[in-house]
């Protein structure tokens, strides 16, 4: 079972680094994060046991990714759509819609 | 505190005992997740912002250095799992084998991350007054151990980042930043990892491991495995950031 889950991560590892090699433009970002996902995913169930923790565990472990996704979300919400006094928007939308237009 | 056993006073069973403890550990490891979270959250607004930049930063590691330690660590967990099971089946000699094995891993990737530590300061990588993204371009002598096809290849990505960005090299040092903070913390994390599977060992060969009781097995292994997927997500954000130019 364990000797599975080093496989697929290794796996993983293999197809993420040449995942990175492929220009999916701002979906690159979205892939690697994906994978990284799956592999954590992996880990937290089988080598750390949490698939067969008990209903309470399982709780704190679920709040712990959900109080993650608020931080992310809230802040980069906010980073996405913030203007200033003068009406100029923060970098990080314009970059993001820089990015799309012409990339380096 | 009184003790029978394996069983400490103040639990009724042993795996109420496990529970405790499993729960306590992970209610921890999730204040580690917001620790890292929030880090992860500067680093990605940073990358947003400064994308030439990071790009740059980003291209300048060694993914072969980067790669070998993301596969040394997912084995390193892969033998702490081991180091578990082996714990929870009293397997007494194989608890020692793969805690060593875990150790010895554990050391592999300090040796690797010692030589990319190292090549950064060489190349002037480092921030801080003397950081100078563009140092081994222009001092290509200084720089042997990239060799000459890398090094036109760097060259004509920073001209064009540095057209895109006028202010590249500010900027590339907030990657940088992000680099020795972020893996340094991981490092950091890692040493006390080190020293807790040190004491398990010694434990392990004192052979006071079995079925019954294993916590410090299994919580240290919560630890390591946490550890592991601070650099599943590390890997790909400092070392994959547009590779494919």
């Amino acid at each position: 079972m364990y000797l599975v889950i080093i496989s697929t991560l290794l796996a993983l590892t293999g197809i993420t680094v040449f995942a990175a090699f492929v220009d999916l433009g701002r979906f690159n970002i979205v892939v690697a994060l994906l994978i990284a996902t799956i592999k954590a995913t992996l880990v937290v169930l089988i080598f750390m046991h949490a698939k067969y923790a008990p209903e309470r565990t399982k709780l704190v472990i679920i709040a712990g990714v959900f109080w993650l996704a608020l931080l992310l979300f809230m802040t980069l919400s906010d980073y996405a759509s913030r203007v200033d006094y003068r009406g100029v928007r923060y970098p990080i939308s314009q970059i993001i819609s820089h990015s799309i237009e012409h990339r380096i | 505190m009184h003790r029978t056993g394996a069983l400490f006073g103040q639990f009724k069973t042993l795996e109420q005992q496990k529970d405790t403890a499993t729960l306590g550990m992970w209610i921890f490891l999730v204040t580690e997740v917001m620790f890292f979270g929030g880090i992860m959250l500067a680093y990605t607004i940073n990358r947003h912002t400064y994308f030439h930049a990071f790009a740059m930063g980003s291209n300048t590691l060694s993914l072969g250095l980067g790669g070998f330690n993301t596969v040394v660590l997912l084995a390193s967990s892969f033998t702490m799992a081991m180091a578990v099971w082996s714990s929870q089946t009293s397997r007494k000699k194989l608890i020692t084998l793969f805690l060593s094995l875990t150790i010895l891993l554990g050391f592999v990737f300090f040796v690797v991350k010692y030589v990319e530590y190292a090549q950064k300061f060489h190349h002037h990588l480092v921030p801080g007054k003397s950081f100078d993204i563009f140092y081994c371009v222009n001092n290509p002598t200084k720089c042997e151990d990239i060799d000459a096809a890398d090094m036109a290849k760097e060259k004509e990505e920073l001209e064009v980042a540095a057209k895109a960005d006028p202010d590249l090299n500010a900027h590339a040092q907030l990657y940088y930043s992000a680099y020795f903070g972020m893996t340094g913390l991981h490092a950091l994390h890692m040493v006390i990892g080190a020293g807790l599977l040190f004491w398990l060992l010694k434990e392990s060969v004192a052979g006071k491991f079995n079925a019954e009781w294993n916590n410090p097995v299994d919580i240290v292994g919560l630890y390591w495995h946490f550890v592991d997927i601070v650099w599943i997500y590390l890997f790909p954000l400092l070392y994959l950031i547009d590779r494919h130019k």
